[in-house]
C-alpha cells in the first residue's frame, strides 16, 4: 500500500466515528470533554457552530452517532452522545454574547427562505451575519416547523424550541408567519438573489381505498394532521379506545401522544415484524412503558362501521418470510382475519412532499415521482437561483439532516450571490494540534473507563401521562453526566506517526492493547490487512500505512478498535507516535473558528 | 503517565488451546524506559506462552535484580514468581525445581546479574543441567543503576557519556558452551520472528536452556558508539539459521534444500527444524559453535538463532534419580518406609 496521506483532512475525519456519522458533523468528543469539564458553555457553543440546535437535538435527535461510535466494537454500548449533548444544554450560561452580533452591515442581497423548519433557520443563521437581508415564511404562527408541529413537547418542550429558535430570529431575519406561500413564481417576481425552499414533507399518508375509509372519516385522522392539532391545541382529548397505524417515529408519537388525551386502550398496529419497525428502539421503549400494546405482522383489512359510527377494524396475520438475498415478503398466515375494537384510529403510515405551490413553467424540473431535481452536493436546483433543504429536497429525514443540508446550501447561496462557481466548495476548517503536556502526559483523560452506559432518568408515569406538556426523560445530572463522559474515547485525539523518528523498537506494538500496531512488510491492502498482529476484517475502517522504515518494514496501524488510550506514543521512546487533537468543522458560509479559544471560563 | 493498561482487547483476539487470549499471558504495564529492549522480550515470551498453550500456573518465573529482572512483572500476570538477590536467581530456580519438577521455570536476568555478580551461580547452573530456560537480557550495561558498563561491554564500546571501555567482554554463549550446556541460543530483542521460536524450543528443551538476547537500553546505551544500540546490533547481526518449531508431529510444508536444513527431535517428541544459513557450523558439534562464535567475533559479528543442542545429557533430576513424583509432592507415607523395611535396611549396615 502506499503511505497514507493523512494530509487530506477525510484521513483524521474518518477516524472520529461519531463527528463523521454525524450529518453535521458535529465535534462530538470535544465537546463531550468539554461537558466533563463543566465548561457547559463552551460545549454548547461548540454544538451550536455546527448543528444550531443543540437543545432539541440533546432530545429528539435520530442520533446516527451512536451506532458508529467506536465504543460499540469493543463493549455493548455506545456513549450516550445525545443525552450529553443535553447536558450542555441544561447547563448553558449565556451563551448569546458568543454568537454573531447584529445588525450586520449589510452586503444588499436579499434571500426568501420557505418554510420555517430547521433547515431554513440554519440558512439565515449562516447568511445573515454575512450581509443578507432575510425573509423568512412559514404558514404556522412560529418558527420550528415540524419541530414544532410534530415533535410532542412531553419529549421536547416548548420553551427549549422557542429559545433555539429564537436566537436564529434576534439575528435580524424578517418573518413572516402565517404566510402560505402560494406561487414561487411571485416569490422569484419578488426580486430575491435566491430562494431557499425548506417547505418539508407536509403530506401524511392515507389509506383511501381501504373499505370503510369514507364511513369512518370522522374518527379517522391523519397521524401528522392530528398531532398538530394537538400542538396548536386544535385538539385536545381522543376516545378511550385507539388504534395507531404504522410502525415509525410518527406512530410512537401519535399512540404516546393519545395515552395524555385520554386513550386508555391504545394499540400500535403494525405490518412489519417488531424488530423490523421503523421507529428508534429507544421510542418503542418508551411506548411500551406507558402500557401501549403493539401488535405486529397485522396488515390492515378495513375500517369497521357501525351505524354510523367506527367501532373498529379488520387485519390480516402476516408472517416475515425473507429469501437467500434476506428480502422480506409479508405472507399471509391463513389465522382467521383479526377485529380490534377502537373509537379513533390515527394513520401514521408516512408522509410525502406536496409541492402544489410551485409552478412547472418556471425552469425548475421535477422527476417522475414529482420531486424537484436537485444537486446532492450544492443543493441547486435546475433554475439556479432556487435552492433546496431538508426534507423538501430529498424526502423526510429528520432534524439533523436538515440542518446539515441547511449548511450546505448556505454556502451554495452565498457562492452563487458572489457569482463563483458553487461547485468549488471551500475546504473544511482543520485543526491539529499535539496534546503532550510532559514526557507521558497528556492534555486529554487518556485512560479508558470501563463503565457501562448510564440511563438518563424519567419522570413518574403517573404523573407525565396526566400533563402532555410534561417532559418524560429528566436528564443527566451532572455527576452522572461526568460519569458517562468519561466512557468516551477520545476519538479525535490522534495517533500521529513520524516515520523517521522510529527506531523499530516494537515498544508500541507490544503495549497496545487493542494489537492495532504490526511493523510487516509492505503488501496490497487485502493481504496487508490479513497480516496484521489481529486480521483488520473491518473494511469501514482504514489502515494507516507508514513510508518504508529502515529495516524495510512498514508501520501499518488499523483504525478499528484504537483505544486512543495514548500508550503507543507513552511507550516510544523517540515521540514517534504522537497524540494530536484533530478538530473538524465542515465547510460553512459563515464559518465560525471554533469558539473555543475565544471563551474564557 | 498510565500505570494501568486499558482492559479492553481486540475482540477477535484469537484463542489458544486453553481457551485464552493473549490476556491471559500479559502482566502488568511496564514501568521501564519506553522503547526498551526487555519490554520486547517480555512481549515474546508472552506469545510463546500463549501460541504454547500453556497452562499460567504451571510456570514459575525467577529473578535477580536489574531493569530485566524486573520484567517478570510485565509478563505472565497469572503465573508464579521470585524476584530474588542480585545474581542469586540460579540457587533459587535450582531449589524450586528440586522440590518441584514439574514446572516450567523461567530464569530471567541481565548481564549485570548473571556476568557480574551472579557469574559464580551461572556457571554452577550450566554445569548442573537445570531444567530450566534462562534469559538473559543483555543490554551490556547496569540499566537500572543509571548505564554503567557492564562485563559484556565490549571492549572499545563508547557509552553515553562518551568513555569508551577497554575491558574484553565476557561472551556468555562461548561461555555457555565451553561450560557444556546443552542449549545455546542467540537472539536480539527487535527480532520476534526469530525470539519467539527460539523461546518455545528452549521450553520444550529438558535441561538447561540459555538464551542470550541482545537488548538495548534506550535511555544509557543507545547512542552512537555502542555496540549494544538498535543500529549497531542491526547491522551486525548474521543468522546461523531460521529455525521452524514442530510442537506436534510434522507434517512440514516448506521443502528446504537438502544438506541445509537438520532437524533436532526433543525429549518430548516436538520437532525443531533449523534451515541454516552458515555454513561450517553444525548445531550439535560444540566444537564447530565454539569455532563459529570465535569466527563471528573476529568480525564483529553477532552470530543469532540456536546455536548449539544436545538433547542428551540428563538434567539435573536425572542426574540424581529423583523419583517421578515431584518431592513436594510426596507424602508422609511415601518417605516412611515402615519399621519392617527400616529393619532391611539396618540389617544391610551390619
Ligand atoms: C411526528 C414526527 C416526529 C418527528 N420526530 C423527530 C425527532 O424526534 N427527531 C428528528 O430529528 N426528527 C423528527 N421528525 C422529522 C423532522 O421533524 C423533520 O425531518 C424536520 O423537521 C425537517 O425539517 P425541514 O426544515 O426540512 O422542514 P419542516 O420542519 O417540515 O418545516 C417546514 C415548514 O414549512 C412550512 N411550509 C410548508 N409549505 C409551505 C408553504 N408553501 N408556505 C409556507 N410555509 C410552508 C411548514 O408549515 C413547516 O413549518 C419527526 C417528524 C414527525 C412527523
Ligand atoms: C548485592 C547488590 N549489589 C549491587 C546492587 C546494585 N545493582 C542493582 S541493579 C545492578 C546491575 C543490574 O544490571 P543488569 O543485570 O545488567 O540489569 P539491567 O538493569 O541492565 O537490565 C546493580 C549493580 C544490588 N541491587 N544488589
Ligand atoms: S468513543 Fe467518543 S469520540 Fe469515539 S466514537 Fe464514541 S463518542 Fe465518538
Ligand atoms: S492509542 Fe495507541 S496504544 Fe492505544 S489503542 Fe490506539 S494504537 Fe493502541
Ligand atoms: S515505540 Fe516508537 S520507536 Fe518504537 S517502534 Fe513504535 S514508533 Fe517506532
Ligand atoms: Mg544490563
Amino acid at each position: 500500500m502506499k503511505p497514507t496521506n493523512t494530509k487530506d483532512p477525510e484521513y483524521y475525519h474518518k477516524v472520529v466515528d461519531c463527528q463523521y456519522a454525524c450529518p453535521a458533523h458535529t465535534p462530538v468528543p470535544e465537546y463531550i470533554r468539554l461537558i466533563a469539564a463543566e465548561r457547559f458553555t463552551e460545549a454548547y457553543m461548540v454544538n451550536w457552530e455546527s448543528n444550531v440546535f443543540p437543545g432539541v437535538l440533546g432530545r429528539t435527535c435520530d442520533r446516527p452517532c451512536e451506532p458508529a461510535c467506536r465504543r460499540v466494537r469493543v463493549e455493548e454500548e455506545p456513549v450516550a452522545i445525545c443525552r450529553l449533548k443535553r447536558v450542555a444544554a441544561d447547563n448553558k450560561g449565556d451563551v448569546k454574547q458568543h454568537m454573531p452580533q447584529g445588525p450586520f452591515p449589510s452586503n444588499g442581497k436579499r434571500i426568501a427562505l420557505i418554510g420555517g423548519g430547521p433547515a431554513s433557520l440554519t440558512v439565515a443563521r449562516d447568511l445573515a451575519p454575512l450581509g443578507y437581508e432575510i425573509h423568512l415564511f412559514d404558514e404556522q404562527i412560529a418558527g420550528g416547523g415540524m419541530m414544532r408541529s410534530q415533535i410532542p413537547s412531553f419529549r421536547l418542550p416548548e420553551e427549549v424550541l422557542n429559545e433555539e429558535v429564537n436566537f436564529i430570529l434576534d439575528l435580524g431575519i424578517h418573518t413572516q408567519f402565517m404566510t402560505y406561500v402560494k406561487s414561487l413564481k411571485e416569490v422569484l417576481e419578488g426580486g430575491y438573489d435566491a430562494v431557499f425552499v425548506g417547505t418539508g414533507a407536509p403530506k401524511g399518508r392515507d389509506l383511501p381505498k381501504l373499505p370503510g375509509r369514507k364511513e369512518g372519516d370522522k374518527n379517522i385522522h391523519i397521524g401528522i394532521e392530528w398531532l398538530a392539532g394537538v400542538a396548536f391545541e386544535h385538539t385536545k382529548s381522543i376516545a378511550q379506545k385507539v388504534i395507531v397505524l404504522g410502525g415509525g417515529n410518527t406512530a410512537m408519537d401519535c399512540c404516546r401522544t393519545s395515552r395524555r388525551l385520554g386513550g386508555k386502550e391504545v394499540k400500535v398496529v403494525v405490518r412489519s415484524p417488531f424488530d423490523e419497525m421503523k421507529a428508534s428502539p429507544w421510542e418503542k421503549e418508551d411506548a411500551l412503558h406507558e402500557d401501549i400494546n403493539i401488535i405486529d405482522n397485522h396488515v390492515p383489512l378495513s375500517f369497521e362501521v357501525k351505524d354510523g359510527k367506527l367501532i373498529g377494524m379488520k387485519f390480516q396475520k402476516v408472517k416475515p418470510v425473507y429469501d437467500e438475498n434476506g428480502k422480506r415478503q409479508l405472507l399471509p398466515t391463513e389465522e382467521d382475519d383479526v377485529f380490534i375494537e377502537a373509537d379513533e384510529v390515527l394513520i401514521a403510515i408516512g408522509q410525502e412532499n406536496s409541492f402544489p405551490w410551485i409552478e412547472r413553467n418556471i425552469g425548475l424540473e421535477f422527476d417522475q415521482w414529482g420531486m424537484p431535481v436537485v444537486d446532492e452536493v450544492t443543493f441547486q436546483s435546475t433554475n439556479a437561483k432556487v435552492f433546496f433543504g431538508g426534507d423538501a429536497a430529498f424526502g423526510p429525514k429528520n432534524v439533523i439532516t436538515a440542518v446539515a443540508q441547511g449548511h450546505q446550501a448556505a454556502v451554495s447561496i452565498h457562492l452563487f450571490c458572489e457569482g463563483l462557481n458553487v461547485y468549488e466548495r471551500p475546504s473544511p476548517y482543520t485543526n491539529l494540534i499535539s496534546q503532550k503536556m510532559g514526557i507521558h502526559e497528556w492534555s486529554y483523560d487518556s485512560s479508558v473507563a470501563i463503565d457501562q452506559r448510564y440511563i438518563v432518568p424519567q419522570a413518574k408515569k403517573s404523573q407525565t401521562l396526566k400533563d402532555r406538556k410534561k417532559e418524560v426523560e429528566l436528564g443527566f445530572d451532572i455527576a452522572t453526566a461526568y460519569k458517562e463522559t468519561q466512557r468516551c474515547l477520545n476519538c479525535d485525539v490522534q495517533t500521529v506517526f513520524t516515520e523517521d523518528r522510529c527506531i523499530e523498537c516494537d515498544a508500541c506494538m507490544d503495549v497496545c492493547p487493542t494489537s492495532c500496531i504490526t511493523f510487516t512488510v509492505n503488501a496490497e491492502e487485502s493481504e496487508l490487512r490479513q497480516n496484521l498482529l489481529v486480521p483488520a476484517e473491518n473494511l469501514t475502517q482504514d489502515l494507516l500505512v507508514s513510508k518504508e522504515l529502515k529495516t524495510g518494514r512498514v508501520m501499518v496501524k488499523d483504525e478499528d478498535v484504537c483505544l486512543h488510550c495514548g500508550l503507543c506514543a507513552e511507550r516510544c521512546p523517540t515521540s514517534a507516535w504522537d497524540m494530536q487533537k484533530f478538530l473538524y468543522s465542515t465547510t460553512k458560509a459563515n464559518q465560525m473558528i471554533t469558539p473555543l479559544p475565544l471563551i474564557q471560563k | 503517565m498510565s500505570y494501568l493498561k486499558p482492559l479492553f482487547r481486540h475482540p477477535k483476539l484469537p484463542k489458544n488451546k486453553l481457551g485464552y487470549t493473549q490476556k491471559e499471558y500479559e502482566g502488568s504495564l511496564s514501568t521501564l524506559c519506553a522503547g526498551c529492549g526487555h519490554d520486547s522480550i517480555s512481549a515474546a515470551i508472552v506469545q510463546a506462552c500463549f501460541e504454547m498453550s500453556v497452562e499460567p500456573h504451571k510456570v514459575a518465573k525467577i529473578s535477580g535484580i536489574g531493569c530485566s529482572s524486573k520484567t517478570p512483572t510485565y509478563f505472565l500476570g497469572n503465573s508464579h514468581g521470585f524476584n530474588s538477590v542480585h545474581g542469586r536467581m540460579p540457587s533459587v530456580a535450582t531449589g524450586a525445581s528440586m522440590a518441584n519438577k514439574d514446572m516450567v521455570y523461567f530464569g530471567v536476568s541481565g548481564d549485570g546479574d548473571s556476568a557480574s555478580i551472579g557469574m559464580g551461580q551461572f556457571v554452577h547452573v550450566i554445569r548442573r543441567n537445570l531444567n530450566m530456560v534462562y534469559i538473559v537480557m543483555n543490554n551490556g550495561c547496569y540499566g537500572l543503576t543509571k548505564g554503567q558498563d557492564s562485563a559484556t561491554a565490549d571492549q572499545g564500546s563508547r557509552s553515553k557519556a562518551g568513555s569508551v571501555n577497554p575491558f574484553q567482554a565476557i561472551d556468555l554463549a562461548s561461555l555457555a558452551i565451553e561450560l557444556g550446556a546443552t542449549f545455546v541460543a542467540q537472539s536480539f530483542s527487535g527480532d520476534k520472528q526469530q525470539l519467539v521460536p527460539l523461546i518455545k524450543a528452549a521450553m520444550h528443551h529438558k535441561g538447561f536452556a540459555f538464551l542470550n538476547v541482545i537488548s538495548p537500553c534506550v535511555t544509557f546505551n543507545n547512542n552512537p558508539g555502542s555496540t549494544k544500540s538498535y543500529d549497531y546490533v542491526r547491522e551486525h547481526i548474521e543468522a546461523t539459521s531460521t529455525l521452524d518449531f514442530v510442537p506436534e508431529m510434522p507434517e512440514i510444508k516448506t521443502n528446504y534444500e537438502k544438506g541445509k536444513s537438520t532437524r533436532v527431535a526433543m525429549h518430548d517428541g516436538t520437532l525443531i527444524q533449523l534451515n541454516k544459513l552458515a555454513t561450517d557450523w553444525n548445531p550439535e558439534d560444540r566444537v564447530s559453535v565454539a569455532n563459529a562464535l570465535q569466527h563471528a567475533r573476529t568480525k564483529n559479528e553477532i552470530l543469532t538463532g540456536l546455536l548449539y543442542v544436545n538433547t542428551e545429557w540428563k538434567d539435573l533430576h536425572g542426574t540424581l534419580s529423583t523419583c517421578s513424583t515431584p518431592l513436594n509432592k510426596l507424602k508422609e507415607t511415601d518417605l516412611c518406609p515402615g519399621t519392617e523395611v527400616l529393619k532391611e535396611i539396618n540389617a544391610g549396615y551390619r
